[in-house]
């Protein structure tokens, strides 16, 4: 019990405890959007087609994932990670290589409950490490380093054949079967998909008002107070990257299982760098904004060439739209469709009604 | 001074802080040279001197974010020269910095919250704070002895100055202080904003010690019993303010003559 409050400041008991709820509860459960998206990504099979379930939300979901550990990263923390998606392919990996593939050379032949938390554990491990190093940097050397990384582990898997099977990669990785059900099978993977999003999704949510997100938070504002305040900021921010592994972890245990193949081109610096495209495109203010931009991103991926070849373009370009669409996002709003979609909202509504998000910062 | 001295009585003997030829260079330049001070427990003391003097940079030593090139600082007789600052914090050093160091992101309830929780357990807590949590309701607390109940939930970055000079203090008194450093917290503030800062200080519990520095005389020389007076890096006079007030060589040095 602080004397400074037993001194003076008992006087004033807490007057405004009633109406906390409406600010530290759960942000969306009285917004409307959030029921009507949350009840259409549930009946989703009865909509969507095996190919839209799986090429689009499936890998929307996996991508925005991976997208969200950055966020975690680099909207709570100002630490922008570039390895996210080298942590995610770690795992997908690791998966293969204690699970079952078609190489009986590599693969030990777990079983997938077994050889799941072993790659887990081992890629919070590695992102853990790759963290700890990170963290003796500030802004581009955080950069450079995570990208180092990731360059790295991509030229090793390329190189390596006696785990990561070189440029081959590891083929027909097994993907799990229980309780009478193949979790691969459309239906069920997007729905174990959608409950690992989900997941991690609230997860970060809950996380970023909870004491460790809040300091997160203030390590990125004001480290230099921070320590003045009593916390080791460094170690705060190896935590984070803990918790960013073990999420980036977990989608690339669904990744793996959704191309049933891992290889060095998954883990390339381009597909790094995709990560940090999603993230910025979506917006890194709030969780929402990764998935936001890995479906921008995925649609754009799937359809943009078709598109191209429609108004006679080579359809090759479609990077190229991508590439405009990221330029256009960048310039007119520094967070993301979020952001756009946030100022959209606050000049449909009177002067008087404070946003409740935390705008942009810096 | 014998209220002084019967404050002073009650909370023991020995040193709250005590620095023995600190010494701090950037690069070539002595930002500070041979500085030893001992403060009481319980004591308030007023650093005075020009700009460049080396008054923030002697915080900077004291609390660690910069570590002295030399020298040793002892905190309750524990030698803490080596420690990280957010250690010294731990054992119940503070400080409020010159130009205000809040978190502009988050709402102020969160910036005293988060000063709660700096000073005790749970800092890497997956737990949201429920509605009975203890260190909820001490910031609650701070933040209504700072008058800033009103703005509770607004983001800092929407504060005025005032607002956010009164919050740099709340952050330092968070948990149970028993030294605080404040850095020219009257800074930028309005005559009122002046008196109730003073109020704030001289209502402080009697075993909380600080030094202040701070510009404006009528501020500091009426919260403290003691006054050091700093010149290019060296402890130039220690006394009594009255003594340092009236004193010749301080008032060509610093007060300008004429001042009463």
């Amino acid at each position: 019990m602080s004397v400074t409050h037993d001194a003076r400041i008992q006087v004033h008991k807490p007057a405004t405890a009633a109406h906390r709820p409406s600010v530290r509860g759960w942000p969306d459960v009285n917004n409307p959007a959030a029921w009507i998206v949350a009840a259409i990504l549930l009946i989703m099979p009865l909509i969507a087609n095996g190919f839209f379930l799986i090429e689009i939300f499936a890998t929307t979901l996996i991508l925005g994932t991976i997208a969200l550990s950055l966020m975690l990263l680099a909207g709570y923390g100002g630490m922008v990670s570039l390895m996210q998606l080298t942590i995610a392919g770690f795992c997908a990996y690791m998966v293969a290589v204690f699970g079952t593939s078609d190489n009986a050379n590599i693969s030990l032949g777990w079983p997938w409950w077994l050889a799941v938390p072993m790659a887990l554990t081992l890629a919070t491990v590695f992102g853990t490490l790759g963290g700890a190093l990170a963290v003796r940097t500030e802004g581009i050397y955080t950069i450079m380093i995570t990208l180092a990384i990731g360059a790295a582990f991509y030229y090793f898997t390329n190189q390596n054949w006696a785990i990561f099977n070189g440029h081959t990669g590891i083929n027909n990785v097994a993907t799990p079967h229980f309780w009478g059900v193949n979790w691969r099978a459309d239906i069920p993977f997007y729905y174990l998909v959608l409950a690992v999003a989900a997941l991690c999704y609230f997860a970060v949510d809950y996380v970023s008002r909870a004491p460790f997100g809040l300091a997160l938070q203030g390590v990125r504002d004001n480290p230099r107070r921070m320590a003045a305040l009593g916390f080791n900021v460094n170690a705060h921010r190896v935590a984070a990257y803990a918790l960013a592994s073990f999420i980036a972890g977990l989608a690339g245990v669904l990744q793996v299982w959704n191309y049933r193949q891992i290889s060095p081109g998954s883990v390339s610096v381009g597909a790094c760098i995709d990560i940090l495209i999603i993230a910025v495109v979506g917006g890194i203010t709030r969780p929402i904004g990764p998935y936001i931009g890995a479906l921008v991103f995925v649609l754009l991926r799937t359809f943009a060439l078709d598109f191209l070849v429609k108004i006679g373009l080579d359809g090759n370009r479609f990077r190229l739209l991508i590439g405009l669409g990221f330029l256009a996002i960048v310039f007119w709003s520094s967070d993301g469709v979020i952001g756009l979609w946030q100022r959209w909202r606050q000049s449909q509504r009177p002067q008087t009604d404070r946003p409740s998000g935390r705008g942009g910062h810096g | 001074m014998d209220s002084v001295a019967q404050r002073l009585s009650v909370v023991g003997s020995g040193s709250a802080l005590e620095l023995r030829g600190v010494t701090r260079l950037f690069g070539a330049l002595a930002a500070l040279t041979d500085v030893t001070i001992t403060v009481r427990p319980g004591e308030r003391r007023a650093v005075l001197g020009s700009n460049g003097a080396g008054k923030t940079t002697l915080f900077n030593c004291i609390t660690g974010d910069f570590p002295p090139s030399s020298g040793t600082i002892r905190f309750f007789g524990e030698d803490v020269t080596h420690y990280p600052p957010y250690e010294r914090i731990r054992r119940g050093l503070r400080r409020t910095y010159q130009i205000s160091a809040l978190f502009p992101g988050l709402t102020v309830q969160d910036n005293v919250y988060l000063a709660c929780r700096g000073v005790s357990r749970g800092r890497f807590s997956f737990l949201r704070p429920g509605q009975n949590d203890a260190l909820m309701h001490a910031a609650d607390g701070l933040v209504q002895a700072v008058h800033l109940a009103a703005v509770k939930d607004q983001r800092v970055a929407e504060l005025a100055h005032g607002q956010q000079r009164q919050l740099e203090i709340a952050l330092a008194l968070a948990g149970a202080p028993r030294f605080v450093l404040f850095d020219e917290p009257a800074a930028g503030l309005s005559p009122t904003e002046r008196a109730e800062l003073v109020e704030i200080l001289t209502s402080l519990p009697a075993h909380i010690g600080y030094i202040i520095i701070e510009h404006d005389m009528d501020v500091a020389l009426r919260v403290v019993e003691s006054v050091t007076m700093m010149h290019n890096g060296r402890i130039f006079k220690e006394g009594l303010p009255e003594e340092i007030q009236s004193d010749p060589e301080v008032q060509e040095l610093y007060l300008g003559g004429g001042h009463e």
